[in-house]
């Protein structure tokens, strides 16, 4: 039998262990895709931005956690527009996206 | 034996892995097999839905009806005017979609929707059926309320430049043969209108260009709001400081007609004659909204759930970008568009793989305008869901202006545009 790559994914997961009970936790988060959609207008989709917006894509999830309640808090000192934007997310809205950040392929 | 995805998850009868293929690097949730998008405009807000339903849910087939053959943005086309900037900078082709994405561009016209049939139909005759369609046709001008505008060439003489393209080309080509020491009058609509700052930022260009090669002529602003809309204090800073005595600014200067011949403004308080006129019209949901019957306010945007972006008026359609109703403190501008296209890609693909509606969505703006040819200033906002009020409301403490104009966000504002050009159409 010959799966095609798309048949592969499925094909992983069940070597993985499909039999074991799936976590909602485990689950693609979907909210935090969507409000991470919303960051690519300026630093690419995915976060793949390649220019002076820098790219956010495969980056550390504490560190994004990090700078981004920096930028919240005003104490960032390169900041033309983040504090602006850093302001309208809550601490849970914050892990979310950059856990959405952190899993995209660099 | 070969098989894809779906038929080996069907195989296995495992409803469960479908449910756990998102935990995989790679392995894209699909669903939603057989499914149809059609997606009417390819601005900056359909082609971002179009895109990101395929990146999304690869299964479903998206089909994009865009009249123009490539991508021309308005956001920086005011730069055509300074010279700082050329169409072809501004235009992206099409292929990428179709390459990356396979999303089905078509270059046609929708000439009618069928609600009910689930049909559109295109000048050129076909007709595409559809499950979900997204309509995002932008605004058209109301030419109606200015009968001095109705010809062909009263549009040539007077150019709105609000659509970028040809009209961009013909006013720069007016102010550029203009005398030195002539007036470039520019009319403002009453808010709301696409793009809130871009009138502003367009007086900086044009006076950016004035101020090197016509340095005795005068820019006239003639504004029917009662103010300025956008950034005040960071434009008027900038006309004092960079363009002193070049612009002359007039409140409350609503237009009722014009006379294309001698390039007159008809003010409801008498008239402006001018050597260049820019007459930017009121504007209302692009035709094809207007004529599927999805205008339902004022009798010129589209009213939308704001989860969904689904019609109020036609179920199964939704309606994006400048031709929808703003909610309060939104702006018509394509950042915007931009969001409201991914939040419709969620919402249509959980809506065709049955899975809840994000009830809590939230999309920002920042809109970028260029003050002189180096210097940049921004207004930024953002905006999540109000489940009791149900729209979308600014998050307060959020957003804001630069503290004043700066080289250092004219790098970041050309990176910008790279990037949300890339990211509808690449
Ligand atoms: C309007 C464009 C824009 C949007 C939208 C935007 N950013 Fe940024 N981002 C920037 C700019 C510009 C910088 C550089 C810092 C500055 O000048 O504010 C930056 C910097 C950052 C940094 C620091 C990068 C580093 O390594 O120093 C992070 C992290 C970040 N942004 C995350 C986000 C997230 C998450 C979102 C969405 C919630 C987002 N950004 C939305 C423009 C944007």
């Amino acid at each position: 039998m010959r799966i095609t790559s798309r048949g592969a994914c499925a094909f992983a997961i069940v070597a993985l262990g499909l039999a074991a009970p799936i976590a909602a936790s485990a689950q693609q988060d979907y909210k935090a895709r969507s409000w991470a959609a919303s960051c690519a207008a300026c630093h690419g989709t995915n976060g793949h931005s390649t220019n002076e917006i820098k790219p956010l894509a495969g980056k550390d999830k504490i560190a994004l956690v990090k700078i981004l309640k920096e930028f919240r808090a005003g104490e960032r000192k390169v900041a033309t527009v983040m504090h602006q934007h850093a302001k309208g997310y809550s601490d849970d809205q914050i892990e979310r996206i950059a856990a959405y950040f952190a899993a995209q392929k660099k | 034996m070969s098989m894809n995805r779906r038929q080996f998850v069907r195989a296995l009868g495992a409803g469960a892995a479908l449910g756990a293929a998102g935990t995989l690097a790679g392995c894209a949730t699909t669903g939603g097999g057989g499914k149809r998008v059609v997606v009417i405009g390819g601005g900056f807000g359909g082609a971002t839905a179009a895109k990101y339903i395929r990146m999304w849910a690869p299964d479903i087939a998206v089909t994009l009806v865009e009249r123009g053959q490539k991508f021309v943005s308005c956001p920086f086309s005011n730069r055509v005017l300074a010279g700082s900037m050329t169409i072809d900078q501004l235009t992206t082709p099409y292929d990428g979609l179709a390459r990356n994405h396979g999303v089905k561009v078509v270059h046609d016209e929708v000439v009618a929707i069928d609600p009910v049939k689930h049909e559109v139909r295109l000048a050129g005759g076909s007709t595409l059926g559809y499950d979900r369609l997204i309509v995002a046709p932008g605004m058209d001008f109301m030419y109606e309320t200015i009968p001095g505008l109705t010809s062909a060439s009263a549009r040539e003489q007077i150019p709105h430049a609000w659509k970028a393209g040809p009209q961009t080309v013909a006013l720069r080509r007016q102010i550029e043969s203009m005398r030195d020491g002539g007036v470039v009058a520019v009319h403002i609509p009453k808010a709301p209108y696409r793009c809130p700052p871009g009138p502003y930022e367009r007086a900086c260009q044009i006076a950016t260009y004035l101020k090197k090669a016509k340095p005795r002529s005068k820019i006239l602003l003639l504004d029917a709001n009662p103010d300025i809309t956008s950034k005040k204090g960071l434009f008027m800073a900038a006309w004092k400081d960079l363009y002193p005595g070049m612009i002359e600014y007039r409140p409350n200067s609503e237009l009722h007609d014009v006379d294309a011949s001698t390039r007159t403004a008809k003010l409801v308080f008498g008239d402006v004659k001018a050597d260049v006129l820019n007459v930017i019209p009121p504007q209302r949901a692009g035709n094809i909204a207007r004529q599927a019957g999805l205008i339902t306010a004022n009798n010129r945007w589209c009213g939308v759930d704001y989860l969904t972006w689904e019609s109020v008026a036609h179920k199964d359609v939704h309606v994006i970008g400048d031709a929808t109703l703003s909610a309060p403190g939104m702006p018509k501008s394509g950042h915007m568009a931009n969001q409201h296209g991914k939040i419709v890609a969620d919402a249509v693909v959980a809506l065709l793989t049955g899975r809840p509606v994000n009830d809590e969505p939230m999309i920002a703006n920042t809109c970028y305008s260029w003050v002189s040819d180096r210097e940049v200033v921004h207004v930024a906002s953002v905006h999540a869901y109000d489940k009791a009020k149900k729209t979308m409301v600014t998050v307060k403490g959020a957003g804001g202006l630069s503290a004043k104009r700066n080289m250092k966000e004219a790098g970041f504002a050309s990176a910008w545009a790279e990037n949300i050009w890339a990211d509808m159409l690449k």
